[in-house]
C-alpha cells in the first residue's frame, strides 16, 4: 500500500493506492494538530510508504511521513494519472490557488501561485457564502440558476465582503450577487492561465472543483478549451502523493 | 555557539544618541536570536566569516563608536539609501558614508502612523527607524543624502527632512547626453555639499585615493562573486548576503581586506572540494530588488529546502560593485566625468530602456552556473514588479527554469513562499 496524505489548510485528504488502483480514500478537517490528525487516518493501513503533501507536509515528515513533495507536484502527478497528456492544471483548495503547466512526460514545467491574501480561493468563496447564509452546496447552485450579473470589484476577502454587504443592502438579489462572487473568482483563474499559458484540456481540482458553476463559469472565460474535473477532485493531491511514493 | 551570540549593548552611547533604549535593546535581543538561527546553525561555515559575524554583534555599538569618533574629529558622516550616491566623494573629503537602515518589519509600524500603508517596505522601514528613534545611524548621521529613483522615496524625503537634514540628488531616469549633463552637476553639487560639511576642499588627490579604496572594494567583492560561481559552491548564499550587506555600514578598507581574507579561504576551500552545504545543492540566482539587512527571507526559504544562492544581481548585490571606476583620469573635471560614467553603468529599474539589466541578468545566470532564477521584488515596487515581465520574457526565451515573488518584510507569507520555492526546485530538479 502506498499511501499519500494532503494535509492542508482547511481539511486533510488521505488516499491509499494499492500499486494497480485507488482503494480508499478519506476528508477530514485539519483541525488544531493537522498531522495528529493524518496519523489516525492512515493508522488502519499498513503502508509501505507514506508520502504528505499540503501545508503540513513538513510537519507530518516530522512524526510519520516518509518524504514529502510540494502541492503543486503532487496535483501534477495525480492529475496526470487521471487524465494522461493534459497539460495544464488550475487546482483551488482552501488557501491558495495555482495554474500549474506540465510537459508531456508530466512533470511540473512552469506554475503560479497566488501570494499572500485568500483572494480567489476556497477560502474566500466559504466567507462569500457565509456572509450570503447559503451553504457550500447552496452557493453554487444558487450563482448556476441565474444569468443575470453583477460586478464585484474587489479580490480582497475582506473589502469583497464589504462590497457584498452593500450589494445586500441596496437589494441586490441574493443570487446575483452569488454569481458575481464565482464570476470574479472564475475571472482571476482566466488571468492566471492567460499569464501563464495553457493547453487545449485544462484539468480542474481541488475542493473547488467540485462546484457546478465555478466549473461553467471557468470553461466559459476558457474558447476553445475543455474543462476536466477528477471524479474526486479534492483528493487529487493526496493521490498524487501515494502515486508519488509508488514511483510513478 | 547559537546559544553564545548576542548583539552588544550599548544604552549609555544609545541614551546619548537620543534613542528609545528600552524598545531598541527588545529589538536588539530579536535581531541576535534571528541571527544566531538564521547564519549560526548553519554547517561548513567559513572560517573568515567570523569577523562578519563581529560585526553584525558590534552593529549597535562598535561601528557607531567609530563614526561619532569621526564625528569628533570633523569628519562627516552622510547616511544614503541608493547606489547612485557616490561614496568616494564622501571619503575623499575624509568623511565616511553608511547605508541606512530599512530592512526591517519592526519599524513598518512606527512608519505606518504617518505614510501611507501601500508603499515600498523598504521606505515604511527606513522611515520607521528615524520615526521610533529605533537606528543609531540614523542618529548618528550629519545629513542624509536621498535620491529620486522612485516616487515613494521622494516624496517621503519630504517628511524625513523634518527629522534629520534631508538633501536630493536628482537621478536622471533616462541615458541621453542631457541627462549624464544633469547628473554630473547633481555630482558636482553633492561634492560641495560634502566639502561645506567637511570644512574641506577635496583635492584630485583625495579623489584618486578615494576612487581606489572604492575600486579595490569592488574588486574583492567581485573576487567573492566568482568564487561562489563556482560548482560546487564554498560557500552559503546566506552569507555571501550578509557580507554584501555588511558592506553598506563597515569601514571600506578594514572590509576589503576581511573579504579578500575569506576570499583565499574560499579558494583553498575550492581545491579541497568543500561543498556548501552538499555537492549536488540546486543552485539558483536571485534578481531583483535589494534585501537591507536583516531581510535574510529568501535566502532563508531556498537554503532551508537544500539548494544555494550564487549570485544576487541586485543593489546589495552585483549592482554595487560590477562596474569600477577609470583610475586614468587626472583633472578634478575628468576625475568627476569618470566617475559619473561609472555610476551610470548601474542598471536599476528607475531607468527607461534598460535592457541593459535583461542582458546582464542572464549574464549573470550563465556565469554564475546557476539552475534557476528566482526574481525578486518588493511589494509596491512598480519598477521592478514590471520589468519582471521583461525578464520572464526572457527566461522564457532562454528556457530558464524562473519564479517569481513579490513579498515584504512580514512573516505573514512565508508558508506560501516554502511551498512556491519548493515546487521550484522540485522542477528544477527533475
Amino acid at each position: 500500500m502506498y499511501i499519500g496524505v494532503d494535509l492542508g489548510s482547511r481539511t486533510v485528504k488521505m488516499a491509499v493506492w494499492d500499486g494497480e488502483r485507488l482503494v480508499e480514500h478519506r476528508i477530514e478537517p485539519s483541525g488544531f494538530e493537522p498531522h495528529r490528525q493524518a496519523e489516525k487516518m492512515i493508522a488502519d493501513y499498513r503502508a509501505k510508504v507514506v508520502v504528505a503533501t499540503g501545508y503540513g507536509r513538513h510537519l507530518a515528515a516530522e512524526h510519520f511521513a516518509d518524504a514529502v513533495i510540494t502541492e503543486i507536484k503532487a496535483h501534477a502527478c495525480g492529475i496526470f494519472h487521471e487524465f494522461p497528456g493534459c497539460a495544464t492544471i488550475v487546482d483551488v483548495g482552501g488557501q491558495d490557488s495555482k495554474v500549474i503547466s506540465l510537459d508531456a512526460a508530466g512533470r511540473v514545467s512552469n506554475f503560479q501561485m497566488n501570494d499572500k491574501c485568500a483572494a480567489g480561493t476556497g477560502r474566500f468563496l466559504e466567507i462569500m457564502a457565509a456572509s450570503l447564509a447559503y451553504t457550500l452546496e447552496e452557493f453554487g447552485a444558487a450563482a448556476l440558476a441565474t444569468d443575470r450579473e453583477v460586478q464585484i470589484n474587489s479580490m480582497c476577502t475582506v473589502f469583497a465582503e464589504s462590497e457584498v454587504i452593500s450589494m445586500k443592502n441596496r437589494g441586490i438579489a441574493r443570487e446575483e450577487i452569488a454569481r458575481a462572487v464565482h464570476s470574479s473568482v472564475a475571472d482571476r483563474l482566466a488571468g492566471m492561465l492567460a499569464r501563464l499559458g495553457h493547453g487545449e484540456v485544462v484539468a480542474f481540482s481541488g475542493g473547488v472543483a467540485r462546484n457546478p458553476c465555478m466549473v461553467e463559469l471557468l470553461e466559459k472565460r476558457l474558447p476553445r478549451v475543455r474543462v476536466r474535473v477528477p471524479e474526486l477532485p479534492d483528493i487529487t493531491g493526496a493521490l498524487g502523493a501515494a502515486l508519488h511514493g509508488a514511483g510513478m | 555557539m547559537a546559544t553564545e551570540f548576542e548583539i552588544k549593548p550599548y544604552p549609555e552611547l544609545w541614551a546619548s544618541l537620543d534613542m528609545d533604549v528600552p524598545r531598541f535593546d527588545k529589538a536588539r535581543l530579536m535581531l541576535g536570536e534571528a541571527y544566531a538561527k538564521t547564519y549560526l546553525s548553519q554547517t561548513k561555515r567559513p572560517v573568515g566569516m567570523a569577523y562578519f559575524d563581529n560585526m553584525v554583534a558590534e552593529i549597535h555599538g562598535g561601528r557607531i563608536q567609530e563614526l561619532l569618533a569621526a564625528k569628533a574629529e570633523g569628519r562627516p558622516v552622510i547616511g544614503t539609501f541608493c547606489v547612485y550616491i557616490p561614496e568616494e566623494i564622501v571619503l575623499a573629503a575624509g568623511g565616511i558614508c553608511v547605508g541606512l537602515c530599512g530592512g526591517s518589519q519592526g519599524s513598518v509600524p512606527d512608519a505606518e502612523k504617518i505614510l501611507p500603508r501601500n508603499i515600498c517596505p523598504m521606505v515604511k522601514s527606513a522611515f520607521g527607524f528615524k520615526a521610533g528613534r529605533i537606528c543609531p545611524y540614523f542618529q548618528a548621521v550629519d545629513f542624509v543624502y536621498g535620491e529620486t529613483t522612485c516616487d515613494a522615496k521622494k516624496k517621503t524625503w519630504e517628511l524625513l527632512d523634518t527629522m534629520v537634514p534631508t538633501y536630493v540628488m536628482e537621478i536622471p531616469q533616462l541615458k541621453r547626453q542631457r541627462d549624464l549633463d544633469l547628473w554630473l552637476a547633481e555630482v558636482k553639487d553633492f561634492k560641495t555639499k560634502v566639502e561645506e560639511v567637511a570644512g574641506k576642499t577635496i583635492t584630485e588627490t583625495d579623489l584618486a585615493a578615494a576612487v581606489k579604496i572604492m575600486n579595490n572594494k569592488r574588486k574583492a567583492l567581485q573576487r567573492l562573486n566568482s568564487l561562489r560561481h563556482h560548482n560546487p559552491a564554498p560557500i552559503s548564499g546566506k552569507d555571501g548576503l550578509l557580507i554584501e550587506q555588511i558592506a553598506f555600514y563597515d569601514e571600506p578598507v578594514r572590509f576589503t581586506g576581511k573579504v579578500n581574507a575569506l576570499c583565499d579561504e574560499l579558494e583553498e576551500r575550492i581545491k579541497a572540494g568543500v561543498a556548501v552545504p552538499t555537492k549536488n545543492a540546486i543552485r539558483v540566482m536571485v534578481a531583483g530588488t535589494p534585501m537591507a539587512l536583516p531581510n535574510w527571507k529568501i535566502h532563508n526559504l531556498v537554503e532551508g529546502a537544500g539548494a544555494v544562492i550564487v549570485n544576487e544581481e541586485s543593489c546589495i548585490g552585483t549592482r554595487y560593485f560590477k562596474d569600477l571606476i577609470d583610475e586614468n583620469a587626472t583633472t578634478m573635471d575628468n576625475m568627476l566625468v569618470a566617475l559619473t560614467d561609472r555610476y551610470k553603468e548601474i542598471d536599476c529599474s528607475c531607468f527607461t530602456p534598460n535592457d541593459e539589466r535583461i542582458t546582464q541578468v542572464i549574464k549573470e545566470f550563465r556565469d554564475s552556473h546557476a539552475q534557476g532564477i528566482i526574481n525578486y521584488s518588493l511589494q509596491f515596487c512598480h519598477t521592478y514588479n514590471i520589468e519582471e515581465i521583461r525578464i520572464r520574457q526572457a527566461c522564457e526565451r532562454e528556457k530558464i527554469p524562473y519564479l517569481f515573488i513579490e513579498s515584504d518584510y512580514s512573516a505573514e507569507d512565508v508558508g506560501q513562499l516554502q511551498t512556491r520555492i519548493e515546487a521550484f526546485l522540485e522542477q528544477i530538479g527533475e
